[in-house]
């Protein structure tokens, strides 16, 4: 198991936005958080990536209570995301932005002199092309396309050599172009590298994940197989009521 | 217990006095701040033009006419210097807190400087209107009226502001405004007025501060500098946009910075640090704030 | 600037991963884009545009940030700084000199405002403080160049590590009123202080700065002196700006929490910023105590951080040399222009101040910026 939460509770005043969240997500699966707005989601991945704090609970990353460990450590023990809405370093370019990430995680000692950091250069390069930008390396954050910056910060996850990556609506507001690649390039993550994503574009889902965990109302609902989740009516209920699960999965 | 209150008294009562003009000044300065998300760094300022007011209109021998008239003047100076910052800072509204903070920063050094050209670098004295100007026993010390008149004065205003802003229609937007600025924008309620008000009726108490403070401060270059930091302070230890939050970081910084000073005058400044510090550790919102200074 | 736990695993995997990469490399030709590590370090190298067109900016370089000066240029002014006393009279060369000492505080006060995004009202403390301590060695131990020196960088970093842990935990415009309280009170404490300070009078009868025993007394050879000591240290912000700790210093400013996510400890980073600053502020104030042989309470009230911020945004923050441009105008107000406006150059300031705000957003340097691209 690389990730184990155990009887997370997250409350807004009267909202419970996860309550009582146990969830395990198994060493290099692809593994799918669905659930309609306001499902939990969100407040689930804050609470995993150390963003927010629990009210109870506990959260394992590989077998370490990391519940009261600050994003910047659990980033350090492998925990890599990309958020919702792309954020980035704005004033600086795509290569500049990568380089930023890939100096903390194999640049060796961040130190406050100039040196020579070819690693750092070929590594930012090589991530560049591998999302698909290897020619917008110059271009400042300002001037790439909303795809782009998401295609960016998938860079920059990627960058933290992360053993479990997480990442938020990845496919938001994609091109479909854009999403055929990020499809392609999520599916070609080694094994080594764990996937906990959400999503709202189900056929995505349904074409990546291996593992589907539909959340509603701050709880989950049901864990299991792509099958498994188009078969639930618990699933079909949370979503559209009592509508035709044929409309819902197309 | 007994024999220490016996011994500070002076410097308790004192730090009432202190307190309650600090609080007339903050609240200007903590509302602004909690509704336009504007730190206006001229609020020392305006105290400082109160204060010039004072001395210029009062002087040392100070007549009931001559006192009102200069918290009149004081009072219209600041309503108009409210208006002009707040036409200042509203095309800034989508700037940074560093293009305010210039932009009231140099008003600062302007309305200072030319202060010091009106009314040259020494210190000016204003003296207590007839009547206040002595002084009366208080357990066996003698004790200035003037400041025993001000912790009233000071009192009065502090329930005149908490009815406005906790009571009143214009109070509810006001908090409203302060405790959710995008909601209250979201819902389409135009408050430009309502922050006009509250700049130009903030930056009135600063002036009129500085015309009461001044039997206590005088009047001299620096001291807006000097009111500006207490005010910072208390707004800070109070949580930002409370009425409630100046009064009792006013009431609790005046006795610190009193206390301190007749404790122990050398470690004044770190004492008010200090205590700053402390809250900033324990309680980052401030004490009675609900958005935080610091993150954990 | 370590902020990587040692022993971690990831940390060893990555370590053979680069050495691997770094091994592979020398098999092949160099790629472009490595002149960059290779560039000269030093100012007679500020902004070479070597090879921008070709190959992707690293963060090591965010040539952006940094001059586009020609190095030719950079050499050519500090060969003029160094000659200038030779043809200056002995005021300018004094004015000169004051310029110097102020451009070290307001570049120092950019590595936070500007480079940090950590737009501090208080700078001016640290430099005080680094005068008041430089003073007292001068008067009670020594005045051997550099040891007043050594010893205001030295109390200027103290002071702001004393303070800086309270003001690095807030963010935006709470950091601007802690500033402004934390200079203010070291302010009060510098006019209270009697003992030490000699409190509203100042510390006066510095003795002059002695090299080898011989007291500089000539306005020049002061002159030299404040040179070489602002020069190295506008060299260690230079190198600190571009150096990876720098690079990660800019996403802070862009991008707190993304940088937390990426596995940046920003608190240590901007705290350890803050306490160079205040070294670096320090020893401007060493210069100062060298230079006027007088320290008064307004060297680190109010006013002197409000001006050290108005040169930063004058020059456009970020841009270092910026800041040095900025130090000078105001200086050329205050001092030169000032005394023709029976000596109220601030009101000038603050006028500059009001219209810089709305007139020049990005400063200076922004224009050059915009006039580069």
């Amino acid at each position: 198991m690389i990730l184990n939460c155990t009887g997370l509770h997250k409350h807004f005043g009267a909202l419970r936005a996860v309550d009582d969240v146990t969830l395990t997500v198994a060493a290099g699966a692809r593994h799918a958080l669905i659930g309609p707005n306001g499902a939990g989601k969100s407040t689930l991945f804050k609470l995993i990536t150390g963003l927010l704090r629990p009210d109870a609970g506990r959260v394992e990353l590989a077998g370490r209570d990391v519940t009261r460990e600050t994003e910047v450590r659990r980033c350090r023990l492998g925990m890599s995301q990309t958020l919702q809405h792309a954020s980035l370093f704005p004033s600086m370019t795509a290569a500049e932005n990568i380089a930023l990430a890939v100096q903390r995680h194999t640049g060796g000692r961040i130190r406050p002199v100039p040196r020579r950091q070819p690693h750092v250069h070929d590594r930012a390069a090589q991530l560049l092309a591998r999302v698909g930008l290897a020619d917008r390396g110059r271009v400042q954050v300002a001037a790439l396309s909303h795809g782009e910056r998401k295609q960016l910060e998938l860079a920059l996850a990627l960058a933290c050599d992360p053993r479990l990556l997480l990442l938020d609506e990845p496919a938001a507001g994609m091109s479909t172009a854009e999403r055929t690649h990020l499809a392609a390039l999520i599916t070609d993550l080694p094994a080594s590298v764990t996937v906990l994503f959400v999503e709202h574009d189900l056929d995505l889902v349904f074409e990546l994940a291996d593992t589907v965990t539909a959340l509603h109302l701050g709880k989950i609902l049901t864990t299991g197989t792509p099958q498994h989740i188009r078969a639930s009516d618990a699933v079909r209920r949370a979503y559209l009521g009592t509508a035709d699960r044929e409309e819902l999965f197309r | 217990m007994g024999d220490w209150l016996d011994a500070n008294l002076v410097g308790v009562v004192n730090g009432f006095a202190i307190g309650f003009l600090l609080f007339i000044v903050a609240v200007g300065l903590s509302l602004v701040f909690g509704m336009m998300d504007v730190l206006n760094l001229a609020h020392g300022a305006l105290f400082l033009t109160g204060a010039y007011v004072g001395a210029a209109v009062v002087g040392g021998d100070a007549s009931w006419g001559g006192f009102l008239g200069a918290l009149g003047l004081a009072a219209g100076l600041g309503l108009a210097g409210g208006v002009l910052l707040s036409a200042l800072t509203e095309p800034l509204r989508r700037r940074s807190h560093l293009d305010q903070a210039l932009l009231t920063l140099g008003v600062t050094l302007v309305v200072a400087e030319l202060l010091v050209i009106a009314y040259g670098d020494d210190p000016l004295s204003v003296g207590a209107p007839p009547g206040l100007d002595g002084s009366v026993p208080v357990l066996g010390a003698a004790y200035p009226v003037y400041r025993l008149a001000l912790i009233g004065v000071g009192a009065l205003l502090a329930v005149a502001v908490f009815v406005l802003v906790e009571r009143t229609d214009m109070g509810a937007l006001i908090r409203a405004t302060v405790a959710d600025r995008d909601m209250v924008a979201a819902i389409g309620v135009d408050n430009r007025l309502v922050r006009v008000r509250v700049f130009a009726a903030g930056s009135m108490l600063a002036a009129t501060a500085g015309v009461l403070g001044g039997p206590i401060y005088g009047a001299r270059p620096g001291l807006d500098a000097t009111i500006l930091i207490l005010a910072l302070v208390v707004v800070v230890v109070g949580g930002l946009g409370s009425v409630r939050g100046a009064l009792v970081g006013a009431l609790l910084i005046g006795q610190v910075d009193s206390l301190g000073r007749s404790l122990l005058p050398d470690a004044a400044p770190f004492v008010l640090f200090g205590s700053l510090a402390l809250v900033l550790v324990l309680r980052p919102q401030g004490l009675f704030g609900g958005r935080g200074v610091a993150r954990a | 600037m370590d902020g990587q736990p040692a022993g971690d695993a990831e940390e060893r995997s990555a370590a053979t991963d680069a050495e691997r990469r770094s091994m592979a490399r020398e098999a092949e030709p160099r790629p472009r884009g490595q002149e960059t590590a290779q560039r000269p370090v030093g100012p007679e190298a500020e902004g070479r545009p070597v090879g921008r067109e070709a190959q992707p900016r690293s963060v090591a370089r965010t040539a952006r940030h940094g001059p586009l000066l020609p190095a030719g240029l950079a050499a050519a002014v500090v060969a003029g700084l160094a000659a200038a006393p030779l043809f200056l009279a002995p005021f300018a060369t004094t004015t000169l000199t004051r310029i110097l000492v102020f451009a070290l505080l307001a570049v120092s006060l950019d590595l936070l405002v500007g480079v940090s995004g950590l737009p501090s009202l208080g700078h001016a403390a640290y430099f005080g403080a680094g005068a008041y301590a430089a003073g007292w060695i001068s008067i009670h131990t020594t005045s051997a160049v550099p040891l007043p020196l050594l010893a205001g960088a030295a109390t200027g970093a103290l002071a702001a590590a004393a303070t800086g842990w309270v003001a690095v935990r807030a963010h935006g415009v709470y950091f601007l009123m802690l500033t402004l309280a934390l200079g203010e009170l070291l302010h009060q404490l510098a006019q209270t202080w009697d003992s030490v300070t000699g409190g509203a009078n100042g510390m006066a009868a510095i003795p002059s700065a002695e090299l080898g025993g011989e007291p500089l007394r000539l306005a020049g050879y002061v002159y030299w002196y404040v040179l070489a000591a602002a020069l190295l240290g506008f060299l260690t912000l230079w190198l600190v700006a571009r150096s990876p700790y720098g690079a990660a210093l800019r996403g802070i400013r862009d991008n707190e929490p993304r940088m937390r996510a990426l596995g940046y400890p920003t608190r240590i980073y901007k705290y350890a910023a803050f306490v160079l600053a205040g070294a670096v502020a320090g020893a401007a104030g060493g210069l100062l105590a060298a230079q006027e042989r007088l320290v008064t309470p307004a060297d680190l009230g109010f006013t002197t951080a409000a001006l050290a911020l108005l040169a930063v945004v004058i020059g456009g923050a970020g841009s270092l040399w910026g800041a040095a441009l900025g130090a000078a105008l105001v200086i050329l107000v205050r001092d030169v222009i000032g005394p023709d406006l029976d000596g109220h150059g601030t009101l000038l300031l603050g006028v500059v101040f009001i219209a810089v705000v709305y007139l020049l957003p990005r400063g200076a340097a922004g224009l050059v910026r915009r006039r580069g691209r």
